[in-house]
């Protein structure tokens, strides 16, 4: 098991600790609904330094990004990040990440915890170009500031305007008194707010910043169960969940990340596969009477025949009815059509929705 | 961590406590409601059933996970807390008390004595 380096701090704040993607991580602090609430209506403040993080650098470096992922990272700019995903060779997911241009010989990549050592492997193997690449996930931490109320209360800590700042740009300066900080609008919520990438060293120093610019907007830290509901009421997949090296990623409805304008890992037959449309989706929904879908639950047509699974499921905190996704064939697809999900032996109804659901 | 000592408690984080002669109320340890988080619901469909120990008697649904309830001993299921189904988070706020879960006729009362006491259910949870 490896440990983030607040580790026991996040045990002195009353975390519950479990593993997950083989770092012991809090779950909860409070209570899931609560934290989850204080995310969507004020600021919350999650400790994801187990996340990945690689730089690649030098003048090939864009050129093996370009030929691993999905995004066109030639129309980023410096202090622009984009979303996309590494395509594996059977029409697969290897992960699915961001990708900051730092300057255009220089890029960092945020891969998912549990796929470091994968995504690793995956990208020196395709690096035929020889492009610098340094693994930098041990080194960095990684606080995701989130909600409404993130900008106010984080713009006492730094001279960057941060209510400016669009969406998916990110500037490297001081913050809370520390040089060379990657402050990032981006967030896996859907409530707005800031990521910020930390050395280790002075990741203790960040944190109590953090909390106490923000103690007056009652900024509260937030476990990954409020994290993973927040997420699935926007829509977001998580890897391993939604997502992994047997889906594709044009049902999940990764098309948008998906840019033909250049070659890149099985680009061609993602591109016949578009062509040819794909069989089933990945769609969201909503119960139509309390009941919580979970992983792996059967999804049913009105007959009762299984046509899919689900492949995340919670209780909504804000709507509070159960939410889930999952893959359904075509037909079952569109918005507002009526599936089934099966929870224990009972066939319960469920809508089809568009995401965000919140 | 709060365990009551005037109950009886089973490996799976429930506890049983006699009211009077073979009567007995049910409901999940302040351990066990911690550990599922926010509850959502409780469903409990085996009202009026006699159920062998251990069977499963209901189902209990919290945010992020869901669990199967198990009787502790054997007994016919006579009540469901009916509080729950407007306000179900009194199991983690009042597991012990309000937020029981359901009122039990037990088919043999001695079936209690095999059951882990007040000091075995802390050390198995290392409270």
């Amino acid at each position: 098991m490896k440990y983030v380096p607040l580790n026991d701090l996040h045990i002195a704040l009353g975390g519950k600790m479990v593993e997950f993607a083989g770092y012991n991580m809090p779950v909860r602090y409070s209570s899931d609904k609560e934290e989850h609430l204080t995310v969507r209506n004020g600021v919350g403040v999650f400790d994801v330094s187990h996340m990945g993080e690689f730089m690649l650098t030098g003048a090939k470096a864009l050129e093996l990004i370009q030929h691993v992922i999905s995004n066109d990272a030639s129309k980023l700019f410096d202090g622009k990040a984009l979303y996309a995903y590494l395509p594996n060779n059977e029409g697969g997911v290897v992960d699915d990440l961001l990708v900051y241009r730092i300057h255009a010989e220089k890029y960092m990549l945020v891969v998912n915890a549990s796929n470091i050592e994968k995504d690793w492997a995956w990208i020196s193997q395709h690096n035929t170009v020889g492009a610098e690449m340094k693994n930098v996930s041990e080194d960095m931490c990684l606080f995701a500031v989130q909600g409404p109320k993130a900008i106010e209360a984080m713009q006492a800590l730094t001279a960057i305007n941060l209510g400016e700042m669009p969406y998916y740009t990110f500037q490297i300066a001081e913050f809370a008194g520390v040089q060379d900080i990657i402050i990032s609008a981006t967030g896996y919520t859907g409530s707005g707010g800031f990521e910020l990438y930390v050395p280790n060293e002075y990741a203790e120093k960040v944190w109590q910043a953090i909390f106490e610019a923000g103690k007056e907007y009652g900024i509260k830290p937030i476990g990954l169960g409020a994290r993973d509901t927040l997420r699935l009421e926007k829509g977001f997949m998580l890897y391993g969940n939604d997502i992994d090296d047997h889906t594709s990623p044009l049902e999940a409805g990764l098309g948008w990340v998906t840019k033909f304008t250049k070659p890149f890992i099985n680009s061609e037959y993602l591109k016949s596969q578009k062509e040819a449309g794909v069989q089933r989706k990945l769609v969201a929904f909503k119960m139509n009477e309390l009941a919580i879908p979970r992983s792996h639950y059967a999804i049913l047509d009105a007959e009762g025949n299984k046509i899919g699974e689900v492949t995340s499921g919670t209780m909504s905190p804000s709507l509070e009815v159960g939410i889930g996704m999952g893959y359904v064939p075509l037909a079952h697809a569109t918005e507002g059509a009526q599936i089934f999900i099966e929870i224990r032996q009972k066939k319960i109804a469920a809508t089809v929705s568009k995401a965000p659901l919140v | 961590m709060n365990i009551p000592a005037n109950l009886h408690y089973t490996k799976d984080h429930e506890w049983i406590k006699v009211e009077e002669n073979n009567i007995a109320v049910v409901g999940i340890t302040e351990h066990a409601q911690k550990e599922l988080g926010d509850i959502v619901y409780v469903e409990i469909e085996s009202i009026g059933e006699s159920l062998d120990q251990n069977a499963v008697f209901g189902t209990v649904e919290a945010v992020k996970t869901v669990a199967d309830l198990f009787l502790p001993v054997a007994g016919k299921v006579l009540e469901v807390n009916a509080d729950l189904s407007g306000e179900p988070a009194l199991v983690n706020s009042s597991p012990y008390e309000k937020g029981w879960l359901i009122r039990l006729e037990l088919a043999n009362t001695e079936d209690l004595q095999a059951l882990l006491t007040a000091e075995g259910y802390k050390e198995l949870i290392h409270a």
